[in-house]
């Protein structure tokens, strides 16, 4: 192993980390809102990469129909509530949000998509099609059950997570899709040659990592998400609605989850079930991070970005069992650590 | 209680209606992935039964196609449920290597013959009821081995999937190295989910081998390939059977111009010489298949549940002649009828099957395809 190998290397755990990060983030922040463990995350990468890289050749995405039957399901549920509870003032927002976005974006795109737009334009298609799937989802699988226990939510996130795959296998096929890099330029740097993407890849974590600092410390909906993370109780006292925070925080986790799928589509062949290891590495990454710091989970991510690289390099076989068996450690140190507190608190 | 009775008799008499059934016809148990992490070939395989013929050796036919999410459990437990319920009087199945031992077992222990879509190198004397479709790897990987012998490649490097698929491939590859002159320098795993094989192809291009095999499948062929392009890697790179499809190259682009593999003659039939056994056969295959499926969409997995069915159409008469299908004898009849068969032109290749040989293709099944300006075309 020589220098040049080596930082080669180091670009290579660099790139993936950023994206572990990004979804490391976006884990964080759904568990600490919702206690919901989120393992569906990574369907969010699948759904968006997949539907640029179809849109690209001028096909349209089977996820308009994820959304748009989605967000009926999710209007049906909302409006079975409201109608129990006699709120008919209540039926004119749930239609616009559940069914008229939904049914906008989906007509949106089967007008776009053979008519092959520039990317910029289809990366937007992308994001308005994937990231309305969060709070739909939160609606439909999460809200009702709100004050499960930790376990509970899991074994929905589970549930989850084999619809959607199950969904995507339907509308993507079995073939493992590429887009199109957004930039094909390379810079050298030193021995490196360090391509456009990879640079993009790194700078957009880097900028999503400040968005979020920034909406978390700054803005009213930040700190609502903070205090229902500290507290959900005592957050609703002081009139937090904790439904709304779910929301929220389900909006971000696909947005994160939408914008990594966009970044990482042109480095590398995705499948329709890809999503789920990205996602659970970012789960490595925040684990390692102490699964409560938001810097931490990104050092983290990075962490577990260089060793899968290095570990390739040496032993490529046991790349997937080295990457993994870190987190027994970790869980060991964290639970010998930790005081047990009862999970069901209310 | 008296209505549990009642459920149970109606329950009993449904049962027994369905088995008579199917006592007339020969009913082939089929159990497939079209789901899970084999679904690409899956679907290939699940596919071509729509084009299939409704009988076979002049006896009406009912193919019964199970799901099993290309698990290895699920494979076996879909035999068992497919002989024991089902009765059927032959299996088949499914993608993957472990999938398909699974099914052998259970075919051994319950003596019915089973057709097997994956090549698996098992010993008739120990699977006596298992019958391969597809080439053995080593055939198909001989193919490659003769081309870089011929163009004096001495150091070869490896990289495959980290699963049975890589595993045969590496094997293959190995055991051809003393008698073709070359040396495998590198033995690289990655899966097919993987983000990057930088760390790999880094060790490859390090060990500077004359030529490189990928033992992928399908689009996850073109990971390692992009990889070693990219970093500027000069030598050839060979691919095997499982590569050569249409998405291998709509993924990979301009980047795996001039990759090599070997495969049936079914993916290129326009293109063999008239002379060749399997043309007409292909030809047609490939025809009907793409009619149904869009064009490109020829694939060798489609070809080998076709060449089962064929085999089976061969040797049905001659079992029919002993018993009556739905029974033990029928299925031992057709066993020893299998074993038998001879001058089977199938998509891939002619089957001459005997006792020792459960496979019973010969170097007419395997060709070498190049990719060239966006297309796989047979290399003269």
């Amino acid at each position: 192993m020589n220098e040049d190998i080596f930082l080669w290397l180091i670009q290579d755990g660099v790139t993936n980390g950023a994206i572990y990060a990004l979804l490391a983030l976006a884990l964080l922040l759904v568990f600490a809102v919702t206690r919901v463990i989120f393992v569906p995350q990574g369907e969010f990468i699948t759904f968006s990469a997949l539907s640029l890289a179809l849109l690209e050749a001028g096909r349209t995405p089977g996820t308009l129909y994820i959304l748009v039957i989605g967000g009926l399901a999710a209007a049906a549920m909302e409006a079975f509530v409201a109608l129990r509870e006699r709120a008919w003032r209540r039926l004119p927002r749930i239609a616009a949000l559940y069914v008229l976005l939904p049914v906008a974006v989906a007509v949106l795109v089967a007008w776009a998509a053979p008519r092959k737009f520039d990317q910029w334009i289809q990366v937007l298609l992308v994001l308005a099609m994937v990231v309305p799937l969060g709070p739909i989802l939160y609606r439909i699988a999460y809200q009702p059950l709100a004050n499960a226990s930790v376990l509970v939510l899991f074994i929905v996130s589970m549930a989850v997570h084999y619809v959607l795959t199950g969904l995507s296998l339907v509308f993507f096929g079995s073939e493992g899709l590429r887009s199109r890099p957004f930039w094909d330029a390379k810079f050298r740097l030193g021995v490196l040659e360090v391509s456009a993407q990879s640079i993009c890849v790194v700078v957009a974590s880097l900028v999503l990592i400040l968005i979020l600092w920034f909406l978390f410390e700054h803005s009213i909906y930040g700190k609502a998400l903070r205090a229902t993370a500290m507290n959900r109780v005592g957050a609703r006292l002081v009139g937090i609605p904790t439904v709304l925070t779910g929301h929220l925080s389900f909006l971000l986790a696909a947005l994160i989850g939408a914008v990594s799928g966009i970044l990482i589509a042109p480095i590398t062949t995705l499948y329709y079930d890809t999503g789920f290891l990205f996602g659970l590495k970012g789960f490595v990454g925040a684990i390692l991070g102490g699964m409560g710091s938001y810097p931490l989970a990104a050092l983290g991510s990075i962490a577990v970005g260089l060793l899968e690289s290095f570990s390739s390099f040496w032993a490529s076989a046991f790349k997937e069992v080295i990457v993994f068996t870190l987190i027994i450690p970790m869980l060991a140190w964290l639970s010998l650590r930790s005081r047990h507190v009862e999970e069901d608190e209310e | 209680m008296n209505r549990r009775l009642t459920i149970a008799f109606a329950l009993l008499a449904a049962g027994a209606l369905g088995a008579l059934g199917a006592r007339a016809d020969v009913t082939v148990g089929v159990t497939l992935g079209a789901t899970g992490p084999g679904a690409s070939l899956g679907v290939h395989y699940k596919n071509a039964f729509q084009l299939m013929p409704k009988t076979l050796g002049g006896q009406p036919v009912k193919y019964i196609i199970l799901e099993d999410g290309s698990d290895a459990t699920n494979a076996g437990k879909n035999a068992r449920k497919l002989i024991s319920e089902d009765k059927v009087d032959v299996v088949m199945g499914s993608n993957g290597v472990p999938s398909s031992l699974q099914i052998a077992q259970v075919a051994t222990e319950t003596q019915t013959p089973f057709l097997c879509l994956t090549p698996i190198a098992v010993k008739p004397d120990q699977y006596k009821w298992t019958f391969s479709v597809p080439q053995p790897t080593e055939l198909m990987m001989s193919a490659v081995a003769e081309h870089m012998k011929a163009h004096g490649v001495k150091t070869v490097g490896f990289i495959g999937f980290s699963d049975g698929w890589g595993d045969l491939m590496y094997t293959a590859t190995e055991s051809l190295a003393a008698s073709h002159g070359y040396k495998v320098v590198t033995n690289e795993r990655y899966a097919r989910a993987d983000t990057s094989v930088t760390g790999q192809v880094l060790k490859i291009i390090a060990a500077n081998p004359d030529a490189v095999v990928v033992g992928g499948s399908g689009t996850g062929g073109a990971l390692p390939h992009l990889a070693l392009v990219e970093h500027g890697y000069k030598g050839q790179i060979y691919h095997n059977h499982g590569t050569v499809n249409a998405e291998f190259i709509k993924v990979g682009g301009k980047s795996v111009e001039g990759a090599i593999a070997p495969t049936g003659p079914l993916i290129v039939p326009e293109e063999l010489p008239a002379s060749n056994a399997t043309r007409a056969v292909a030809l047609d295959f490939t025809k009907r298949y793409e009619a149904a499926f869009g064009a490109g969409s020829r694939n060798a997995f489609a070809g080998y549940t076709h060449d089962a069915v064929m085999l089976l159409d061969a040797a049905i008469p001659a079992a029919t002649k002993k018993a009556k299908p739905g029974t033990p004898e029928f299925r031992a009849a057709l066993r020893d009828a299998l074993e038998n068969v001879k001058n089977v032109v199938g998509t891939h290749g002619v089957y001459n099957l005997t006792p020792a040989n459960h496979n019973g293709l010969d170097e007419r099944a395997r060709v070498l395809v190049r990719v060239e300006s966006g297309t796989w075309r047979l290399m003269k």
